[in-house]
């Protein structure tokens, strides 16, 4: 049987309208050949983590740039985990210093992106730390 | 006669004798000769470029119609542009020192940023907002934060602006509120605010209520202003979110122009006059990268608003067909890769919109994508501006790029494409059926990700990003951190405010908001008795929530 497609929740959480990043990276994702799913703006973490566990995705990916990462990242984990999900891989982008990062990390997010980051770099990340897990899975 | 001796043929003589023999040996560089928003560039202007155009009607003089020179007769001869840095961080009291600081350092005017949650209308106490009280500005629940805000600082000597728009309303209210405590007449205060909902939809997205309540606010605040605060500018029509969200300059343009033809209609259709509120409404662009397309774009929309003001709406006041303007430099354009590479960036942004003729100007601090402005950093924005001012000479003289073959030719081509987008949103039924069909906000996401794209295979160019790259870089700035106290600190006083207010007089100003919001009465008086009753901004929202429902989005990528 042929492996389905990689099933993938871009998220924006919290009052956050910022939603350019986001919006390009689902669409690159999208015709890089993954399915995307976006949540819209203003999501409580509470509705990100439901939507992940209904769409039944592979990864989450936040967007945050207005500087509740610190708060944000680590609910949606937690969340996700209390809910038996702790396997969906978590990972984001935004404007998030470098000091805020090991933390981020060690709180369960996979990966940070910060600004500049080629979409490619995220596909590549999907391929290599997410695709390996789903094969695992199955 | 010197003149027989000039060589006849103009330019195609020139491209065959000169140019072509000399391309054959040493050809272009192969890069594509475009804007930063893809428009192409000649490899030269000439007299032929600007054939069309006719210098009275078309370009004219300063502080005539159409504007396309400047809106002032003497320009920066007269008064240098105001340097308006914005600021706002953590809770009043942080926001009221950097105020203090930047009045100090010979700023001429304050411009305030609120906090997300105050932007969407939150409470400080309100769960959507934990973790966002005072990280992207000031956190203001109550009239009391707007109190502290401003202590110390003679709200009839200063001119504020400030970036609020859903709740902008309640927001104002506060602030003549802190005025009449202070024993200003409103008569006399001076300041903006953004109070535009339409670029919200298309680009910022920070909304409450649906289009139609939303307008109906904007322009209580304009009929209310008309009468009682007169010098008060009531929307700052923006581009500068439209920019910032990934459109093109020619649509930045065109969307913000669109905006402000919907609020005069919207205005007209109350039964305003057009030249009572009119001359009230200014602009506020951003300055991107592209030095010569910005200050293109800022010559076009001065005179494509004059001409929209006097033909469309029949505007006989000099001061309607004026297309007064704000610029801030362009966040979206900064890096944090190398940032002091920013301070360079900012520089040729701030000298655009200075040769493009604004009226004040941010410059954005060389850490802005990295966390909030330090001091350090907004200092040597602000340097920035001075130094444009009172060292390069730009100043000197009035529009000195006008006449320029490409300036010229460039200004009537960004006229032309905002014109036609213009037109395009005129036939969809004007600017709210436009954001209902999601039409800019289509056009800004397929422009956004079409750049993206050129970035990523190295067709557009961002230094210290995918060209001449760092490796291992440190940040050699160091960064502002908001400290979790200072949420805390904010949803304490919020408790205390609400534990010593009356607590019957505030309800009972609320149940009018709400009694008043069901008739089509001005709200503004309303709104003022809440704030005075030390109501919250989220009480007050709730309060006409109740009426006017809430947006709801369909989101495309």
């Amino acid at each position: 049987m042929a492996q389905t497609r990689m099933r993938l929740l871009i998220g924006k959480v919290g009052l956050d309208g910022h939603d350019r990043g986001a919006k390009i990276i689902a669409r690159a994702l999208r015709d890089a050949g993954y399915e995307v799913i976006y949540t819209g703006l203003h999501q409580t973490a509470e509705q990100v983590a439901a939507t992940a566990i209904q769409e039944d995705v592979d990864a989450v990916g936040l967007s945050i740039l207005s500087g509740a990462h610190n708060t944000l990242f680590p609910k949606v984990i937690k969340l996700l985990s209390e809910k038996g999900a702790g396997d969906i891989v978590v990972f984001g982008g935004g404007i998030i210093p470098d000091d805020d990062i090991p933390g981020l990390l060690a709180a369960g997010v996979a990966k940070i992106f910060t600004p500049g980051t080629p979409t490619s770099d995220v596909i590549k990340f999907l391929e290599e730390e997410v695709a390996p897990k789903r094969a695992n899975a199955r | 006669m010197a003149d027989s001796k000039k060589p006849a043929g103009g330019r195609a003589r020139w491209e065959k004798e000169t140019l072509g023999p000399h391309i054959e040996k040493h050809p272009e560089r192969d890069v594509e000769f475009s804007t930063v928003s893809s428009l192409p560039i000649r490899r030269l202007y000439s007299p032929e470029d600007v054939e069309g155009l006719d210098f009275d009607n078309d370009i004219g003089w300063p502080g005539e119609f159409p504007y396309t020179r400047g809106v002032q007769p003497t320009m920066y001869r007269g008064r240098l542009w105001t340097m308006r840095m914005f600021a706002g961080l953590g809770a009043a009291e942080e926001t009221n020192a950097r105020f203090k600081y930047l009045l100090k350092q010979g700023q001429t005017g304050l411009s305030t940023a609120f906090d997300l949650p105050t932007l969407m209308g939150r409470d400080s106490d309100s769960p959507l907002a934990e973790g966002e009280v005072g990280k992207e500005g000031v956190a203001v629940s109550t009239l009391r934060d707007m109190e502290i805000l401003f202590d110390g600082i003679p709200l009839g000597e200063v001119s504020t602006s400030m970036t609020i728009n859903a709740p902008a309303a309640v927001i104002y209210a506060m602030y003549l509120a802190v005025a009449e405590k202070q024993g200003v007449p409103l008569k006399k205060l001076r300041g903006t605010i953004q109070n535009d909902i339409f670029k919200e939809y298309i680009a910022q997205k920070e909304w409450i209520y649906p289009p139609e309540p939303s307008v109906r606010l904007i322009v209580d605040t304009m009929e209310f202003s008309a009468k009682e605060v007169p010098q008060w500018n009531t929307i700052s029509i923006s581009g500068y979110h439209i920019r910032e969200a990934g459109s093109t300059a020619a649509q930045e343009l065109a969307f913000t122009l669109a905006d402000g033809i919907g609020y005069v209609q919207a205005g007209i259709e109350r039964g305003l006059g057009v030249d009572d509120f009119a001359p009230r409404l200014s602009y506020f662009f951003n300055s991107h990268n592209d030095f010569f397309e910005e200050i293109a774009k800022l010559r076009a929309a001065r005179r494509i608003w004059a001409r929209e003001l006097r033909g469309r709406f029949g505007a006989k006041d000099p001061r309607s067909w004026m297309l007064r303007t704000h610029v801030q430099t362009a966040g979206c354009s900064l890096t944090a890769q190398q940032p002091m590479n920013n301070i360079v960036r900012v520089a040729i942004q701030a000298l655009a919109a200075v040769l493009g003729g604004c009226q004040s100007l941010h410059t954005d601090s060389m850490d802005e994508t990295l966390c909030l402005p330090s001091e350090q950093a907004v200092t040597v924005a602000l340097r920035t501006q001075q130094i444009i001012a009172e060292e390069s000479g730009v100043a000197n003289t009035i529009d000195p790029l006008a006449g320029s073959y490409f300036v010229e030719s460039l200004t009537s081509e960004m006229e032309k494409q905002a014109l036609s987008y213009i037109r395009k949103i005129d036939d969809m039924g004007g600017i709210i059926k436009a954001i209902e069909r999601g039409f800019p906000q289509r056009e800004i996401a397929e422009a956004a990700y079409a750049y993206q794209k050129q970035v990523e295979e190295g067709r557009k160019t961002i230094v210290g990003v995918n060209k001449y790259v760092a490796e291992n870089e440190e940040v050699p700035i160091p960064l502002l951190k908001i400290p979790p106290e200072v949420e805390e600190r904010q949803r304490a006083r919020l408790a205390e405010v609400k534990r010593t207010r009356d607590g019957k007089a505030a309800l009972s100003a609320l149940h009018d908001l709400t009694a008043k919001a069901r008739t089509t009465e001005n709200l503004m008086p309303a709104i003022l008795d809440c704030v005075r009753a030390y109501c919250t901004l989220q009480e007050m929202g709730d309060a006409m929530k109740e009426v006017f429902g809430e947006y709801r989005e369909t989101s495309v990528f």
